[in-house]
């Protein structure tokens, strides 16, 4: 099976700090990959190179074959130009650790303004998909509200929804518990859930949320110092880590937890 | 009081054309604010350039030398220009270069997230810009824009220097015909304070409005 | 020909070149209006701000409505002002000295505010921890508050500087002879005001880019804690 999102061999430098070194990944159609580490291992700069948030110094991403960071001209591979990255990411989409949901407009048109205005689907069309999504994400009741008068597990659903509506093939979550209080992380991790188990999605999910991991996830990676240094299915990484770093990193976890 | 009341009509001519001078220059001003502080955040190094001058050239100057030079200098090269023309163009042109660096900075300081946002939704730049960034951005510019209208207000007192009949040349005008200066030029303070406490409380209303369909006050 | 000085009109590039002296008298007249009045804005600001910090409302009061009044109205008409009603008072001086006071009244109004959002800018926990230390108030104005205010008032200051050189043209309607009065006599005199306004204009903006970036050096010199003392 041929992955749908490939890094080969990409180095990422922020300045002089070295985050991605010569980093390959592989990332395959329906797959829900986990994300864990220590912060400033790598995992976020992974999710923002393939929401072109973030460029790359060296080697390649591909998505479904295609680079993404870069175009095909005349046999060679140029840098990418405004045109190619805005093809590209219609495949991808991405969920925020702090929502970003456009304060001046109402949850549903927040859900709608993208698929209307990029998109081009006529807006009555953009409103019926809101709405279901809302009714799935458990939100209808809040379509009018402002993002000002919800709550941070409200708008983090609400987030989703939105990211959703832009039918993503690859959907990416940066840590999108970690900013909410803890009585409304089950509430989030349980969208997730539901559209790990629904939809034919491919998601990539940065976290440290383990439960969500074990529960969800075909295969979880754990990085550290800008590589992958252990992955595996989440029985594997949890129960018989192999790699010391990685038994570090899950008792400072669980120790909080 | 007598000569008050006899004065009193004159004057309000005068502030009759201050005001209009005002609200023409404060709001062609406001789109010339806009204009170049877009252009000084565009990715065209040409258009950067461009507004980054018309803003140095505007804020380093004299308003007092632009309107001369508007109105006694551009003949000489066969473009005469009105004292009213040439008026509202210095104002405008002047309040619009202490407004672009207001309209660049209030952009500049949107939360980065928001962009991060409409990329990953795929808006294109523009989108963003007009769609999500100035939207919020035009909120936290009103206290500062509010400043420079009363700033333009007290600014078009300068157009009375060359030969505009607005309130503060009304006002000299009667001063050396009467010689009542106190009565005179006190009452002329006290209209263009006047007008000042109109314009800070009309813009307090406008910043009210603008909050509220920016969804920051969080109840409607 | 003005101050003993004559012009070439032989040729655009000589008539320039003929005024610059002229056109320097002028500056130097805006230069020594913009410093004393900077100077009298400082000194009649900080006293307004003091006032305005005075317990007593009957005097707060009409002080802060004082500085409101003044920072809303035209320099202009305070000019004209000033200038026909001191001599009904009795106060004759030089029209160059009306302008000057103009300029530090109307600019004090804004350096009182500068001061007092730079006093309140010095967070709260330092005056706390002079008074649990029982430092008298003078000391903890001069060695813990003061200190920790002038990065941020400084910068402000000095941009009003640039603002009041920019304001000096106003003067010329009462006669002084700053720079763009002289220019104006000169276009008055030979009907030519392109060349020496615009030349205006340059002087200004030179000052104005050189005066910027001396700003940003005092800037970037001024510790954001506070003037070190040892």
């Amino acid at each position: 099976m041929t992955p749908l999102v490939r890094f080969d061999n990409v180095t990422k430098r922020f300045g002089d700090l070295v985050v991605l070194d010569r980093f390959d990944f592989d990332v395959f159609p329906s797959e829900k990959v986990v994300l864990m580490g220590p912060s400033g291992s790598g995992k976020s700069t992974v999710l923002r190179i393939l929401m072109t948030l973030e460029d790359i110094q060296d080697g390649v991403v591909y998505i479904d074959g295609e680079p993404l960071w870069h175009e095909r001209r005349g046999g060679r591979l140029l840098p990418a130009g405004e045109a190619h990255l805005r093809r590209m990411r219609e495949h991808v989409g991405m969920v925020f650790q702090h929502f970003n949901l456009f304060p001046n407009m109402t949850v549903l048109r927040n859900i709608t303004e993208a698929p209307v205005h990029v998109l081009g689907i006529s807006r009555a069309d953009a409103v019926a998909r809101a709405e279901e999504l809302l009714e799935m994400v458990g939100m209808a009741d809040k379509r009018d509200s402002y993002p000002a008068q919800l709550s941070g597990g409200q708008k983090q659903r609400a987030a989703i929804a939105r990211a959703m509506a832009m039918r993503p093939r690859v959907l990416m979550f940066d840590e999108p518990t970690s900013a909410l209080d803890p009585e409304m992380v089950g509430g989030v991790l349980q969208v997730m859930e539901q559209l790990a188990e629904e939809h034919d999605l491919t998601m990539i999910v940065v976290t440290h949320e383990m439960g969500f991991a074990r529960d969800v996830a075909d295969r979880v990676c754990f990085f550290d110092r800008g590589r992958v240094i252990e992955q595996g299915s989440p029985d594997e990484i949890f129960s018989r880590p192999s790699e010391e770093r990685t038994r570090q990193f899950l008792r400072s976890v669980l120790k909080e937890a | 009081m007598d000569t008050l009341s006899k004065l009193l009509p004159s004057l309000l001519q005068g502030l009759e054309v201050t005001v209009w001078i005002t609200l023409a220059s404060t709001l062609i001003g406001a789109l010339l604010s806009f204009a170049a502080g877009i252009a000084k955040i565009s990715r065209s190094r040409v258009l950067r350039l461009l507004a980054g001058l018309y803003i140095e050239v505007f804020r380093g100057t004299s308003l007092l030398v632009q309107l001369f030079w508007l109105y006694y200098a551009l003949p000489v090269i066969g473009l005469r220009l009105s004292p009213e023309v040439a008026g509202v163009a210095g104002l405008s042109l002047n309040i619009g270069a202490y407004g672009a660096e207001v309209v660049r900075g209030a952009i500049l300081a949107v939360d980065p997230g928001q962009y991060e946002a409409a990329t990953a939704l795929n808006f294109t730049p523009r989108q963003s810009l007009w769609r999500i960034l100035l939207p919020q951005a035009v909120v936290e510019m009103m206290p500062t824009f509010a400043n420079l209208a009363i700033q333009n207000l007290k600014d078009s007192a300068l157009v009375s220097l060359i030969s505009l009949v607005d309130l503060t040349f009304k006002a000299e005008q009667l001063r050396n015909l009467t010689l009542e200066t106190v009565p005179i030029l006190g009452l002329t303070l006290l209209l263009y304070f006047v007008l000042a406490l109109l314009i800070a409380s009309g813009m307090r209303f406008l910043e009210r409005r603008l909050a509220l369909a920016a969804g920051r006050e969080g109840t409607r | 020909m003005l101050f003993g000085l004559h012009w070439n009109l032989s040729s655009n590039w000589a008539f320039a070149a003929s005024i610059v002296p002229i056109l320097l008298h002028g500056l130097v007249v805006t230069v020594e209006a913009t410093v004393l009045g900077f100077l009298l804005a400082l000194t009649l600001g900080l006293l307004l701000a003091l006032l305005r910090t005075v317990p007593l409302k009957l005097i707060a009061w009409p002080v802060a409505f004082v500085i409101e009044f003044v920072r809303d109205t035209p320099l202009l008409v305070q000019l004209y002002f000033l200038y026909f009603v001191l001599p009904d008072f009795g106060i004759t001086m030089p029209a160059f000295l009306t302008g000057t006071i103009a300029l530090g009244v109307q600019y004090s109004a804004y350096t009182s505010e500068v001061y007092r959002a730079g006093l309140e800018a010095v967070p709260r926990g330092q005056w706390e921890a002079a008074r649990a230390l029982n430092l008298t108030t003078l000391r903890t104005y001069r060695d813990v508050i003061v200190p920790q205010a002038i990065p941020r008032i400084v910068p402000a200051m000095a941009n009003y500087l640039i603002s009041i050189m920019k304001d000096t043209p106003i003067l010329s309607a009462v006669t002084v002879m700053e720079m763009l009065n002289v220019a104006r006599i000169i276009g008055d005199r030979t009907f030519r005001y392109m060349i020496p306004l615009t030349m205006v204009g340059i002087l200004f903006l030179i000052f104005t880019l050189l005066s910027s970036m001396a700003v940003r050096y005092l800037e970037s010199r001024l510790p954001r804690q506070g003037i070190p003392l040892k």
